[in-house]
């Protein structure tokens, strides 16, 4: 076949040069974009917000107060006037639950809270390294050598003695404050440490950066990943350990109330009016899953090694 | 190898002892003691009492004495129930709470395995989103939700199960599920992402690649190694297994030491408290000790010395 | 020859990707006869893996799929075998060795255990026999103190020793074919070159016909017999050992011969590297997909995907009769 000599002519060099150039987005960016494409988590935020505005709000626009007892409406189910139903003494549950939500969330923020001390505790112990490590990581193995539920359980026992007058609820600040660093302080030293071995810190070595600059602007930044993850996980835990605890009865005490304590209570009378363990029940189960699958949604999406 | 036992057991001593004086001094430096809460004692009937516990006594002869009597493995009188000593109590106790968490145990390990292994192997399919969504709740459902659930239906609504106390292997079903919920949620969790990591290395292709059958394939190459996690989770699964009886014996009644353990607390039976958790911790560091001396017989690559620069 | 051992017709494989269906391997054909070696060479995402790991249907699906094509061995059509046919074949017929010999053994598992498994399989070999062939194949692959050696886990071999063990694998059961996939990319440089000697070694004893898939071409040089030369999925020139390193047809061959560094070279000869990166396989071509890193790129390159020329040596319209006549400068050899 005979072609046209055009065809053959030699193309301009790079003329049809085909760029791919896809747009550079930070790692932020990438995360926040990623955390949005989670239907799971997305109704977990919104479902925790929803929970953390009526915690707030809701117990100001309720006609009840949580210790206003009614012994003409006791242990009523559900109705319009007490959606929740009312329990042994009369007192709306609805309103209990709310009261209860803002024990539950306050508990489980400072939960978080302390976690962040352990970035600072398991930073340096794995910046400076050598026998402070030593020493520091020792400290946090004993720790660790029985469950956080028995050091809580010991502290709460304490505690309950030398300050009975505040409910438990500092008390259970306190306790939880206690252990609630160490697993970040385990995870941020390791995530350091092994930080440390890598090459770009090593390339930043012989650029002549800086201890300081090292520190700040390649370790911690590579950190903060795990780092809010696992915050965002203590908070489920806290709570979990709360309702455990008031469950047995070493947490928050009469008249306050939180859901650990209203499903305890619920526990006498369950027989004849299940409503009343029903809905603390079904508001830590909420609470609960939706911070779980937050965290969950929060590791797919911060986690470098899944990014594309 | 044998340096390294030596090793890890005197440092899990180390850790008893620090456990020990925390909580030692915790249940002692309480004010007014343990006998204040008693209603309107005598001022000397309660100065006998306290002679006859040694409570008034400088505290640091308290500790060495306790000591003493903890190196031969005598945790003391209780101060509530005259006549019985601590190691009494966890005689009589311990066996419901090691039969009920022995039940719980296996059934977490019997139904999370196979169960995360079965996720794993239909990926986004039928059978992972059904084990996903009920290990989801698993995970979300505190013991203490499951235990009165399970009581409120199985027992009140439909009376299939006795509500409470102990004896029958009917007594058992509904604690050992509620104990078994979380750990099994865990483990399905855990079994499954790590046989989905298992299934996608390169040893697996080369199983293939030698015309393995599938069985085969799964059962020698791929579980193996999958269940290399699940060992780890062995220490936390005892120890979860142990302070969730705390709880779940307390909804159904059962005479463990758990529920004695939360009764104690009530109580303010110091010694009992004091005794039982560091019998509790006793358990938990030989446990932990345990799986470790395990470990290497499942993953060949890890040598006993190593393990612990690992963690 | 009666007929080809292996024989690779139009053969289509895609991925399904976030991003869209890659199409890996667009229309491969080749044949490979007995006791012959043919090399696979090419760039990393060429589609030589997939072309090799089809062969066996090691392709994980999903995401990947074969969408079209023969691939028939031994007078079979293995593409409509099912997966229990398959395993009588994999292993057994046709064995394969991988690239990185540290990822490939199965960590947890005795030596002894992976290398008896598939001749007690394949073989019916009880666990004695099979054990005394372990013996012998790490005698042949040369591993010193095989009682010994198999007892251990992978952990305990170097890297070649490692590579040795997977060669013994692959030979337990005296394959007709023996792939092997960049067998030499993850290991020092002395020890490729025992690696590469021993399987020539066994391929000339054993008259195992073998494809060698690597991107080095000095690996190719010592070793086949036939080279094909694939570029984004496709074979862009394909001929024996010496029409393709001597009168190479196609500008992407040219390229890969210059970007083989020697030490033999005098100084004055520069290295030069192919410039850009190859295409993304997500678009269909209709147009020749080197034309963009072409050096000798004409107008019709852009218009049209060039066909086979010459008899099939090379896909590229520099050998139209009408193109002007561009010769490989002979820096090489």
């Amino acid at each position: 076949m005979a072609l046209s000599r055009e065809l053959f002519k030699p193309l301009q060099k790079r003329e049809l040069q085909i760029e791919i150039v896809r747009p550079s987005v930070t790692y932020w960016q990438d995360a926040w974009r990623r955390l949005k494409k989670n239907p799971v988590a997305m109704g977990s935020l919104v479902v925790i917000i929803i929970i953390l505005l009526m915690a707030i709000f809701g117990p100001m626009l309720s006609p009840y107060t949580y210790s206003e007892q009614d012994f003409a409406r006791k242990n009523q189910g559900p109705s319009a006037e007490h959606w929740f139903g009312t329990d042994a003494l009369g007192r709306d549950l609805f309103t209990r639950v709310l009261y209860g939500a803002r024990i539950s969330l306050s508990i489980g923020f400072v939960a978080a809270l302390v976690s962040l001390l352990g970035v600072l505790y398991g930073g340096i112990s794995g910046f400076v390294g050598g026998w402070v490590d030593n020493v520091m990581m020792r400290f946090v193995d004993i720790m660790y050598s029985i469950p956080f539920l028995l050091w809580v359980i010991m502290m709460m026992v304490y505690l309950r003695e030398i300050m009975p007058e505040n409910s438990g609820l500092i008390a259970m600040y306190i306790a939880l404050g206690l252990v609630y660093w160490l697993p970040m302080a385990r995870i941020v030293r390791g995530q350091i440490l092994s930080l440390k071995e890598q090459e770009f810190v090593l390339a930043a070595h012989t650029i002549g950066a800086s201890r300081t600059r090292i520190l700040l602007r390649h370790l911690i930044p590579n950190c903060m990943g795990p780092v809010i993850v696992t915050a965002t996980l203590a908070i489920p835990e806290a709570i979990f350990t709360e309702a455990f605890l008031s469950f047995i009865g070493l947490g928050v005490s009469a008249p306050r109330a939180s859901w650990g304590t209203l499903a305890s209570d619920a526990l006498v009378s369950l027989k004849s009016y299940p409503h009343l363990l029903f809905f603390p029940a079904a508001a830590i189960c909420i609470t609960l899953l939706a911070f779980n699958f937050l965290g969950d949604g929060l590791r797919d999406a911060l986690d470098p090694k899944m990014r594309k | 190898m044998f340096n390294y036992i030596v090793r890890r057991l005197l440092y899990s001593l180390a850790a008893l002892l620090v456990v020990v004086t925390v909580t030692f001094l915790f249940m002692h430096i309480i004010p007014g003691g343990p006998f204040q809460r008693e209603k309107a004692l005598p001022e000397a009937i309660r100065k006998n009492i306290e002679a006859r516990y040694k409570l008034d006594q400088p505290l640091h002869i308290q500790y060495i004495d306790y000591l003493s009597h903890l190196i031969r493995g005598d945790l003391g009188p209780s101060y509530k129930y005259r006549g019985m000593t601590v190691n009494d109590i966890i005689r009589e106790r311990f066996p419901v709470s090691v039969e009920l968490g022995t039940v719980a145990i296996l059934l977490a390990l019997f139904l999370g395995i196979p169960s995360g292994i079965l996720a794993a192997l239909h990926q986004s399919k039928f059978p992972d989103y059904l084990v996903m969504f009920f290990s989801t709740i698993g995970i979300a459902m505190p013991s203490f939700v499951i235990g009165t659930l399970l009581m409120y239906f199985l027992s009140y609504k439909w009376g299939l199960l006795p509500s409470a106390t102990w004896g029958s292997p009917q007594h058992v079903i509904m604690p050992a599920i509620a104990l078994a919920g979380l750990p099994t949620a865990y483990i399905a969790r855990l079994t499954r992402s790590s046989m989905l990591e298992v299934l996608s290395q390169d040893y697996m292709k080369t199983a293939i690649a030698k015309g393995l059958p599938r069985r085969r394939i799964l059962w020698v190459h791929g579980i193996k190694n999958a269940i290399i996690p699940v060992v780890t989770y062995l220490g936390p699964l005892v120890a979860g297994i142990l302070t969730g009886s705390f709880v779940v014996e307390n909804i159904f009644a059962v005479p463990g030491l758990g529920k004695h353990y939360v009764t104690s607390i009530y109580n303010r039976d110091y010694t009992v408290i004091l005794g039982v958790t560091i019998f509790y911790c006793v358990l938990l560091i030989f446990m932990n000790l345990l799986v470790d001396l395990v470990y290497p017989l499942i993953d060949p690559r890890i040598k006993l010395a190593e393990r612990k620069e690992q963690v | 020859m009666v007929g080809h051992l292996l024989e690779v017709k139009n053969l289509e494989v895609e991925f399904t990707t976030y991003a869209g269906v890659v199409k890996a391997v667009r229309g491969v054909s080749f044949e490979v006869d007995p006791g012959e070696v043919v090399a696979l060479v090419g760039e990393s995402g060429c589609g030589k893996s997939v072309t090799a790991q089809s062969i066996m249907q090691l392709i994980p699906s999903p995401p990947g799929k074969i969408t079209g094509g023969e691939i028939i061995f031994d007078g079979e059509n293995l593409l409509e075998k099912n997966e229990h046919q398959m395993q009588k074949i994999r292993g057994n017929k046709i064995g394969m060795i991988f690239q990185d010999p540290m990822t490939y053994l199965n960590p947890v598992l005795s030596i002894a255990t992976q290398v008896t498994e598939n001749l007690r399989l394949h073989k019916g070999m009880s666990k004695k026999e099979a054990m005394e062939r372990a013996v012998e194949l790490f005698h042949l692959v040369g591993i010193p103190d095989p009682e010994i050696r198999l007892k251990q886990y992978p952990h305990q071999f170097s890297g070649g020793m490692r590579q040795r063990v997977m060669i013994a694998m692959a030979l337990a059961c005296e394959p007709k074919l023996i792939i092997a996939d960049e067998p030499t990319t993850a290991l020092d440089v002395t020890v490729q070159a025992q690696i590469l000697e021993l399987l020539k070694e066994l391929k000339d004893r054993f008259q195992t016909a073998v494809i060698l898939i690597t991107h080095d071409l000095g690996v190719v040089a010592g070793q086949a017999d036939r080279i094909l030369v694939m570029y984004a999925g496709q074979i862009v020139e394909r001929g024996t050992l010496d029409e393709v390193l001597k009168t190479p047809q196609h500008p992407y061959t040219w390229g890969l011969l210059k970007s083989v560094p020697r030490l033999d070279a005098d100084k004055s000869r520069k290295l030069t590297p192919i410039w850009g990166q190859p295409p993304d396989l997500l678009q269909e071509f209709s147009y020749c997909p080197f034309m963009p890193r072409c050096d000798y790129a004409m107008a019709i390159c852009a218009e049209e995907m060039p066909p086979f020329f010459n008899g099939g040596r090379a896909r590229c319209w520099l050998n139209h009769p009408q193109a002007p006549k561009v010769e490989f400068k002979k820096e090489v050899s």
